[in-house]
């Protein structure tokens, strides 16, 4: 399923990028940059409260389908020129980051 | 020495978080328009990033110099920042003298250069404490 699917279904807000890539890698979760560089699949989407411009850079390097800042955290200026200059799809939901893996499980069917 | 060898040189500014990343993804850029492979480039985009972002936020900023050959990538990151007093401390999962206010931006989980060590086919790291660090990561290029 696409990015821009997935928000669509849920009524996640697209914040940044035209959410066409497929999301093949899973869902991951976690907030700590070196971590989710390391361990974060590629074609992954990737769910954080790290709405800032060092976790778009991971975005991009680490190669995730798609960022969803969740909690409704912000997400500023530099972030976005980030997720420009990296080609990165960002969502934002309110929900948590656990409700939000969840729903997103359910709609990727994933077990 | 290779013939066909290219060089790329790139000023890393110390403290600027906004701008932390950007010769990682400039490198990024540039392997892809050489056509390597997808692994190639994530092991070397994850290893140069982790580096650069040391020298940002450990050392005040350094440079790198990226060479590439017909056999391997090598990246080379030189700072005049305090050093690591003991590396091997500094290469377990965990370890992190991160400030508060880095650890706020995401940074400090202490993985960086096990990273490094995991994602290049070979890194060193030459240090002195009160005079700077070069690590040195190279990746192979699969044949
Ligand atoms: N270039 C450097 N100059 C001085 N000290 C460094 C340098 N690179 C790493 N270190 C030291 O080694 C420690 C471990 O580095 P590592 O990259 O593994 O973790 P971190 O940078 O603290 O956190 P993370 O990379 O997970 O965000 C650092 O906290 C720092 O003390
Ligand atoms: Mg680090």
């Amino acid at each position: 399923m696409k990015v821009k699917e997935i928000a669509e279904k849920l009524g996640w807000q697209i914040i940044y990028g035209d959410g066409e890539r497929e999301i093949e890698g899973g869902i991951y979760c976690c907030d700590l940059l070196s971590i989710v560089m390391g361990r974060a699949p590629s074609d992954s989407l990737w769910i954080t409260v790290m709405g800032n411009v060092n976790a778009m850079a991971v975005a991009a390097l680490a190669d995730v389908a798609g960022v969803v800042v969740a909690e409704g955290m912000p997400f500023d200026e530099d972030a976005l020129a980030g997720a420009s200059k990296g080609s990165v799809t960002v969502l934002r939901t309110d929900q948590p980051v656990f409700a939000a893996a969840l729903s997103a499980a359910k709609v990727l069917g994933l077990k | 020495m290779s013939s066909n060898s290219l060089h790329y040189h790139y000023v890393v500014p110390g403290d600027d978080f906004t701008q932390a990343g950007k010769a990682s993804s400039a490198v990024k850029q540039i392997l892809k328009q050489l056509g390597f492979n997808p692994q190639t480039i994530r092991k070397m985009s994850i290893s140069l990033y982790e580096g650069e972002i040391n020298m940002v936020i450990h050392a005040g900023g350094g440079e790198i110099d990226v060479d590439i050959d017909d056999e391997k990538i090598t990246a080379v990151l030189t700072d005049r920042g305090p050093g690591i007093e003991d590396v091997e401390l500094a290469m377990q999962d965990g370890w992190s003298t991160a400030s508060e206010q880095v650890r706020g931006l995401g940074f400090g989980a202490g993985m960086g250069l096990p990273n490094m060590k995991k994602y290049s086919d070979e890194l060193k790291i030459d240090t002195e404490v009160g005079k700077g660090t070069t690590v040195t990561i190279v990746v192979k290029l699969a044949s």
